[in-house]
C-alpha cells in the first residue's frame, strides 16, 4: 500500500507493506536511524517521535496509520543549524551517557514543553514515565529539561 | 611554577554528545551495507528438553528465506563459546542447541532472510519436536540426588567448589560474646542496557577477511575469541564496536550470536545482521548476581567484629559464559568491606540450573560483597542494640593503616572511611534525622535511616588476578600529528562513560593544546592496537594510566627536541598555550608546531633520533584501586501499602582525584539508580519449573524517573598512589553503595516491628506483610 | 517485534467500518490507537488477517454534549479526554482516569473505545466508566444498542460486544455540582497498569451523610466491578473515617483476585481496600469543598 507523509518538514510517499511499523519505516525506508528500538512492549520510549506534534511510540504505530500525518524525529529537532533547546539542555547538563534512550527522551520532553512552560521536577519525572534510561539515573535528564524550559521561556519573553 | 590544568578537573561538556543528541550516532543497527540479510533466531520455549527432530522444510521454502541452520548442521564447522575462568566442569557451549535445550531462550535454529519480517515469518514455520525434561531452577536444589542433571557427562550439577578455610575463624567463634547468623540473597538481575545486543558481519571472500560490528565492551578480546571459534587467523578478523548503547557488564562477553552471524556471513558471502529483541535480551543476555549467602559473624558485645564466615550458593545458569565462575570470587574476597576484621573464611558452591548464565553485572561480585558487609554491620548493631554508625566506626580500618592488607590478602591502596561517613552524616544531619524518626513513629509514621559504607575493588591488576585472556593491563597510543593535533588510540571501549572527553582533557593539558585539538579513537581492532576493554571501573585508572605513559614518552621526545632549540635542559620545560616553554618563565617559549616540525624531520632533526611522534604504552597495574564512600538514605514506609517513599538520598563517594566532575556525577547517579533498583524493584524470576516469568519489561521492573529519588552528592578525595592521576574509578561505586544503603534504610523503618531482614527486592507486598504479621503478633 | 501479514483497511464512516466487519468476520480486528492490539501483533500473539482502522472516522473522534449527556467518540484518545475542557468540567472523574493511563505516548494514541473493548483487567477506564454509570453505544449493521457499563464487562478481556458490532460512543450524565470524586491507582512497577485502581463518586446530604455513593474497582479481579457491598455499607451513613474504613474493608469481598510476582491475591485485595478507602475519602473531601 502507499503512504504519504511529511517527515521533518519534507513530504514523501512510499509503497509499503501494511504491517510495517512506523519505527521501521523511519529507520529502514526513510533512512533516519536516530530513532531507536529498545523494547517490544511499548514501554521504553526509545522510539518516541512526534506524530502531528504529539509524542508517540513509533514501535506501536503502523506506518499505514501515519498516512497523511506529519512526523518529527530527533533529526528534525535542530533548526537552521542551531540546536533545539532540549538538545542544548541534554548536552549542557550531561543528560545522556550511552545516548541510546536520548532521542526518544528528548521527543517526550518536547511534548511536555509544548504543554507546560515551567515544569517542576515532579512533573518532569511524571511526564517521562514512558521512557527508560539505564545510564543517568534521570537526575541530569530532569536538569536538561529544566534548562530547555528556561531557555524556551526566555526566548518567548516569559 | 607548574602550569595550572585548564581542562582536567573542569566542568567540560561531553565531546561525544553532538552526534548522540542529533540522532547521527551509528549503533550496530544503524550500520547500512548493501545486500544485508536479516537473521532471526528460533529459541527454546522449554527450560529443559530433548530435541527429537527439527523440521525446517517449510521455513526453507518461505518467501525471502536464504538459509536456515540448526545445531546439527553446525557440528564440526565451528567451535563453542569459551569460558576462560577456571572451573571443575566446563560444558561444551554450542552456538545452536545440540540434542538438548537447557534454558528458556536457548538458540535452536537460525533463519536468514531478505528482511527481519520475512525471517520471523519463516521462523514461525519451523517445527521442533521436543521431549520436555524435568528442570531445576532453585540452586539449592540443583545438587540434590534427585535433581535433573543438565550436563549428563558430569554426573551432577556442580560447576565448581571453592574453599578458603581459615582456622582463625573458628578461634574467633570460640572467643566471641555471640555469633550473629543469617542468610541473605543477592537476587538475579537483568542488566538491560537500553541498546540490546546486535551483530552485523561481513565476509570478504576475496581476501578471506571478516569484519564484525557488534555491541560489545571488549572488541579486541572478542576478536581473539571469534578467530578461535571460526578457525580464522586473528589478523583477518576485524571487530568494530560502533556506538554502544550501554553494557553494564552484559557486553563484557562473547555470545553465541556473535559467532553464529559471522559464520553465516562467511557461509552465504553476504552481510548478515541480527538485532536482539528485548525478550531475547531478558532471556539470553547474561544475568547478574544470584548468590545466596549463609553468614556467621562472631562479635564482641561492644560491636567489634572478630571474623566473617560465609557459605555461598552461586547460580551459574545452564552454560558458562566468558567469566561466569570468576564472579563469585570477588564477593568472597571483598566481604570484609571497610573493616579491620581479622579473619574470614568462605566456601562457594557454584551450580548449574536451567536458567541463562550469570556473569558480570555492574559491580560483578563486589555489590554482593558490600551487601554482605553492610547488612552484617546493621545486623550486628540490631543484635547488640547499638547504633549502626557506631558499629561501623568501631570496626573501620583507620586511615593511618593504609596501605592495608586485609585478612583476604588484598592490599587496599588508600582510604579514609570515617571522613566519608562523617561528611555524609553531616549532610543528612544524622542526630536531627534520628530525632525526626522517633517523633514520626509516635504518629504511626515509619521512617528509616540507612547507612552503608562501602569499599570496592577497581582497576584490577596485575593480570594474574584475572582469568587468562582477560588481562588486567591496558594500552594506549598517543600520536601528535604533523599539524600538532593529538590523536589518542585507546584500548578501552567506552560505551557511555565519556572517555572521548576525559582522555581529551588529560591529553590537552599535558601538551598545552586545546581540547578540540585532541581526537580519541576506540573500538576498532583494525585501527587501535590490541587492548582489553571497558569494565570494572578500569577505564580511567588503567586505560588513563596507559594514556599518560604514552603522553609522557611524547613529552620527553618533544622536550628533548625543544631543549636543543631553546638551549634549556629538557626537565625545565613545560607545555602551555601551544608552546614549549620554560617552567620558570612561560613567556620564554617556542611554538609547539616548530618542535613538531622538527620531530617529523621537516627541519633540524636531531641526529640519531627516530622521526615521528607516536608512542604506544601498556600499563600493567601493580595493584588494584579501592574506591569507597558512604551513602545515607532516609525513607518512609507506608504501613498500609508497603510503598517506600524517598525523603533523602546522600552519597559521599571517594574515587580519588576527579578529572571530570560532571561525568563523575553522572556515573554515580546511574550507579545509585541501578543499586536502588536491586534493593527495591528488580528480579529475574524463573518459576520452579524453569519457565522465565520476567520475560518482558512489562514484568521486569526497570525503574522509571518517578521511581527514584533526588540524589545529593558530595566527595572526599583520597588519591590512589597507584597511578599518576591519583584516580580510583567510579563506574560501579554508586551501585555498590546504594543497594545496602536502601535495604538498611527500609529495614531501619521496620525495626519497631522487630523485623531484622527481608530479602530483596523489597517489593511493597513484602513490607506490607511485615506490618501485617507484626500486627497479628 | 515484527507483526505477521494482514490487509489494512481504513474505514471512512461507521457504515463503512460495519460493512468491512461483516465482510471479513472473524478474520478482522478493529484498530483504534492500536495500543493493545499492535503489541500483541508484535509478539505474534495476535495475527488478524484484516485490520479495520476506525480512527479516521470523524464522528468517532468527537466529544460533545447532547440530550443532557456528555458523549465521547470511541476514537477519542486518552489525551484528548484527559484535556478536554468539557470532560474536565463535567466528567472530572473520567478525565482523571484518562490522565492516569500508561504514559503520555500511550495517552496520545490509545482510544477510549479501544481500551473498553479490550477490557484489560488492569485498565484504568473501566473503573471510571462503572462509577459514572456510563452508557456504551454499540453499532451494528442497520442499527445500534446501548449497553450499561455494568453490563458491559463480562469477564477477563470479554465484553458485551458481539461479532459485527462496533463501539462508537461512551456517554455519561454530567457529574452534578457538589459531587466529589476521585480516581486513585497503585501502578504496577513494571507495566504501569493499575495493580489496583479505585474510582469513587460521592454526594453528601445536608447532614454530611452519604446521599449517593458509587465505587468501582479495577485491577483486582478478572474484570472491573462496582463495589456494591461498599456502597451499601455507606448509603445514608455519616461520612466519617470509621464508617468509610469499615465499608472499604468490603472492597474485595467475593472477588477472585489476580496475582503476579509483584502482588499476590492477598496483597491486591488489601490494596483494593486501602485505595477504595482513600478514593472515598478524597471524594468526600471534594464534596465538602
Amino acid at each position: 500500500m502507499r503512504v504519504n507523509l511529511t517527515i521533518n518538514g519534507h513530504p514523501r510517499g512510499d509503497e509499503i507493506e501494511p504491517r510495517l511499523l512506523l519505527v521501521h519505516y523511519l529507520r529502514d525506508v526513510a533512512g533516519l536511524t536516530g530513532t531507536h528500538v529498545g523494547c517490544e512492549t511499548t514501554l521504553c520510549g526509545a522510539c518516541t517521535v512526534l506524530l502531528d506534534g504529539k509524542a508517540v511510540k513509533s514501535c506501536t504505530v503502523l506506518a499505514a496509520q501515519a498516512d497523511g500525518a506529519s512526523v518529527t524525529t530527533v533529526e528534525g529537532l535542530a533548526k537552521d543549524g542551531g540546536l533545539h533547546p532540549i538538545q542544548e539542555g541534554f548536552w549542557e547538563e550531561h543528560g545522556l551517557q550511552c545516548g541510546y534512550c536520548t532521542p526518544g527522551m528528548m521527543m517526550a520532553a518536547v511534548d511536555l514543553l509544548s504543554r507546560t512552560t515551567n515544569p517542576s521536577e515532579d512533573e518532569i519525572r511524571h511526564a517521562l514515565e514512558g521512557n527508560l534510561c539505564r545510564c543517568t539515573g534521570y537526575q541530569h535528564i530532569i536538569k536538561a529539561v529544566q534548562y530547555a524550559a528556561e531557555k524556551m521561556r526566555a526566548a518567548a519573553g516569559r | 611554577m607548574a602550569v595550572v590544568p585548564k581542562f582536567v578537573g573542569a566542568r567540560i561538556k561531553r565531546r561525544e554528545d553532538p552526534r548522540l543528541i542529533s540522532g547521527t550516532a551509528t549503533y550496530v543497527d544503524d550500520v547500512r551495507l548493501p545486500g544485508t540479510l536479516s537473521a532471526v533466531v528460533l529459541r527454546s520455549p522449554h527450560p529443559h528438553a530433548r530435541i527429537n527432530s527439527i523440521d525446517a522444510a517449510a521455513a526453507r521454502s518461505a518467501p525471502g528465506v536464504v538459509a536456515v541452520l540448526t545445531g546439527e548442521e553446525l557440528k564440526g564447522k565451528v567451535g563453542g563459546i569459551p569460558c576462560v575462568a577456571p572451573a571443575e566442569h566446563i560444558p561444551f557451549h554450542p552456538l545452536l542447541a545440540q540434542g538438548k535445550v537447557r534454558f528458556v531462550g536457548e538458540s535452536v535454529a537460525v533463519v536468514v532472510a531478505t528482511d527481519a519480517y520475512k525471517a520471523q515469518d519463516a521462523a514461525d514455520l519451523i517445527e521442533v519436536d521436543y521431549d520436555p525434561l524435568n528442570a531445576v531452577s532453585d540452586p539449592e536444589q540443583a545438587l540434590a540426588d534427585d535433581a535433573p542433571i543438565l550436563h549428563e557427562e558430569f554426573g551432577n550439577n556442580l560447576v565448581t567448589r571453592a574453599l578458603i578455610p581459615n582456622p582463625a575463624v573458628d578461634e574467633a567463634m570460640a572467643k566471641a560474646d555471640r555469633v550473629v547468623k543469617f542468610r541473605i540473597k543477592n537476587q538475579r538481575l537483568a542488566p538491560v542496557p537500553m541498546e540490546p545486543r546486535g551483530v552485523l558481519a561481513q565476509w570478504h571472500q576475496a581476501n578471506g577477511q571478516l569484519t564484525v560490528w557488534t555491541s560489545t565492551q571488549i572488541p579486541h578480546l572478542l576478536r581473539s575469541a571469534l578467530a578461535a571459534v571460526l578457525s580464522l587467523p586473528e589478523n583477518r578478523v576485524r571487530v568494530i564496536a560502533p556506538e554502544v548503547g550501554g553494557g553494564f557488564g552484559a557486553k563484557l562477553n562473547f555470545y553465541r550470536e556473535e559467532a553464529l552471524i559471522a559464520h553465516l556471513s562467511r557461509m552465504l558471502g553476504q552481510p548478515v545482521k541480527w538485532i536482539e529483541r528485548r525478550r531475547e535480551n531478558l532471556a539470553t543476555t547474561t544475568h547478574g548476581r544470584d548468590q545466596i549467602t549463609y553468614l556467621e559473624v562472631p562479635v564482641k558485645n561492644d560491636g567489634t567484629v572478630l571474623a566473617i564466615k560465609a557459605k555461598f550458593i552461586c547460580d551459574m545458569g545452564a552454560y558458562l559464559q566468558l567469566l561466569t565462575p570468576a564472579i563469585p570470587g570477588f564477593s568472597g574476597l571483598m566481604m570484609t568491606g571497610c573493616y579491620k576484621i581479622p579473619a574470614m573464611s568462605f566456601e562457594q558452591v557454584m551450580v548449574f540450573t536451567n536458567k541463562m548464565a550469570t556473569d558480570a553485572y555492574r559491580g560483578a561480585g563486589r555489590p554482593e560483597a558490600a551487601y554482605i558487609a553492610e547488612r552484617t554491620m546493621d545486623m550486628v548493631a540490631a543484635e547488640l542494640g547499638l547504633d549502626p554508625v557506631a558499629v561501623r566506626r568501631r570496626n573501620f580500618i583507620p586511615k593511618e593503616a593504609f596501605p592495608y592488607v586485609t585478612c583476604a590478602g588484598l592490599v587496599y591502596d588508600s582510604g579514609d572511611y570515617d571522613a566519608a561517613l562523617t561528611k555524609a552524616l553531616e549532610i543528612v544531619d544524622y542526630p536531627k534525622a534520628r530525632a525526626e524518626q522517633a517523633e514520626a513513629l509516635k504518629h504511626g509514621r515509619y521512617i528509616g535511616i540507612g547507612v552503608a559504607s562501602y569499599v570496592e575493588i577497581c582497576g584490577i591488576g596485575p593480570s594474574v588476578m584475572l582469568p587468562p585472556k582477560v588481562p588486567g593491563w591496558e594500552s594506549a597510543t598517543v600520536r601528535m600529528e604533523p599539524d600538532s593535533r593529538v590523536t589518542v588510540l585507546t584500548g578501552i571501549s567506552p560505551h557511555g562513560q565519556g572517555q572521548e572527553t576525559t582522555f581529551a582533557q588529560m591529553a590537552a593539558d599535558a601538551f598545552g593544546v586545546d581540547i578540540d585539538d585532541v581526537t580519541v579513537v576506540h573500538g576498532d581492532t583494525a585501527i587501535v592496537q590490541y587492548g582489553v576493554g571497558t569494565f570494572g571501573s578500569r577505564g580511567l585508572s588503567v586505560g588513563g594510566t596507559a594514556l599518560m605513559m604514552s603522553v609522557g614518552k611524547l613529552q620527553d621526545k618533544l622536550k628533548k627536541i625543544a631543549s636543543t632549540m631553546m638551549e634549556a635542559p629538557p626537565d625545565q620545560l613545560t607545555f602551555t598555550n601551544r608552546t614549549v616553554a620554560l617552567q620558570s618563565d612561560t613567556t620564554k617559549a617556542i611554538p609547539l608546531q616548530a618542535v613538531v616540525d622538527a620531530a617529523y624531520g621537516w627541519k633540524m632533526p636531531i641526529p640519531g633520533m627516530e622521526p615521528g611522534l607516536d608512542a604506544t604504552s601498556v600499563f600493567e597495574p601493580s595493584g588494584c584501586t579501592f574506591p569507597f564512600g558512604t551513602h545515607v538514605a532516609v525513607v518512609e514506609v507506608d504501613p498500609e501499602t508497603g510503598v517506600v517513599k524517598f525523603l533523602r538520598y546522600v552519597a559521599v563517594d571517594d574515587c580519588g582525584n576527579i578529572i571530570s566532575p560532571l561525568l563523575v556525577a553522572g556515573q554515580v547517579h546511574g550507579g545509585i539508580a541501578q543499586g536502588i533498583a536491586q534493593a527495591l524493584y528488580e528480579e529475574v524470576v524463573y518459576d520452579e519449573n524453569g519457565q522465565l516469568v520476567t520475560a518482558t519489561l512489562m514484568d521486569y521492573a526497570a525503574p522509571r524517573a518517578q521511581m527514584l529519588p533526588h540524589y545529593e552528592l558530595a566527595h572526599t578525595v583520597t588519591p590512589s598512589p597507584l597511578n599518576p592521576m591519583g584516580v580510583k574509578g567510579v563506574g560501579e561505586a554508586g551501585t555498590i553503595g546504594s543497594t545496602p544503603c536502601m535495604v538498611n534504610a527500609v529495614m531501619d523503618a521496620l525495626k519497631p516491628l522487630g523485623v531484622r531482614h527481608i530479602d530483596m527486592p523489597l517489593r511493597p507486598e513484602k513490607l506490607w506483610r511485615a506490618f501485617k504479621d507484626a500486627k497479628k503478633a | 517485534m515484527f507483526p505477521g501479514q494482514f490487509e489494512y483497511h481504513r474505514a471512512t464512516s461507521i457504515k463503512d467500518a460495519l460493512d468491512l466487519l461483516k465482510q471479513f468476520g472473524d478474520d478482522a480486528k478493529l484498530l483504534g490507537g492500536g495500543h493493545s492490539l499492535i503489541p500483541m501483533m508484535k509478539l505474534r500473539l495476535a495475527q488478524p488477517a484484516h485490520l479495520i482502522d476506525v480512527t479516521k472516522i470523524a464522528e468517532l473522534c468527537a466529544i460533545g454534549e447532547s440530550n443532557g449527556k456528555i458523549a465521547i467518540g470511541a476514537a477519542a484518545t486518552h489525551d484528548t479526554v484527559a484535556n478536554s475542557s468539557l470532560v474536565r468540567a463535567k466528567l472530572g472523574l473520567l478525565a482523571e482516569a484518562a490522565a492516569a493511563i500508561g504514559d503520555v505516548q500511550v495517552r496520545n494514541r490509545g482510544t477510549i473505545g479501544g481500551s473498553l473493548t479490550h477490557a484489560d483487567p488492569a485498565a484504568d477506564y473501566p473503573a471510571a466508566a462503572l462509577a459514572l454509570e456510563a452508557e456504551i453505544r454499540l453499532d451494528h449493521e442497520g442499527g445500534s444498542r446501548t449497553v450499561k457499563a455494568a453490563d458491559f464487562f463480562l469477564d477477563l478481556m470479554t465484553t458485551a460486544v458481539q461479532p459485527g458490532e462496533l463501539l462508537t460512543q461512551v456517554s455519561c450524565a454530567p457529574i452534578p455540582s457538589g459531587t466529589g470524586y476521585a480516581y486513585l491507582k497503585h501502578p504496577h512497577p513494571a507495566s504501569g497498569f493499575a495493580m489496583v485502581g479505585a474510582a469513587a463518586i460521592v454526594t453528601l446530604d445536608r447532614n454530611g451523610k452519604f446521599a449517593t455513593v458509587r465505587v468501582a474497582v479495577t485491577g483486582l479481579g478478572p474484570k472491573a466491578f462496582r463495589a456494591n457491598a461498599v456502597e451499601a455499607a455507606l448509603a445514608g451513613k455519616a461520612a466519617d473515617a470509621a464508617t468509610i474504613t469499615a465499608a472499604a474493608a468490603k472492597s474485595a469481598d467475593g472477588i477472585d483476585a489476580l496475582a503476579d510476582i509483584h502482588a499476590s491475591a492477598d496483597y491486591r485485595a488489601e490494596l483494593a481496600r486501602v485505595y477504595v478507602r482513600r478514593a472515598i475519602q478524597a471524594a468526600v473531601a471534594r464534596a465538602k469543598a
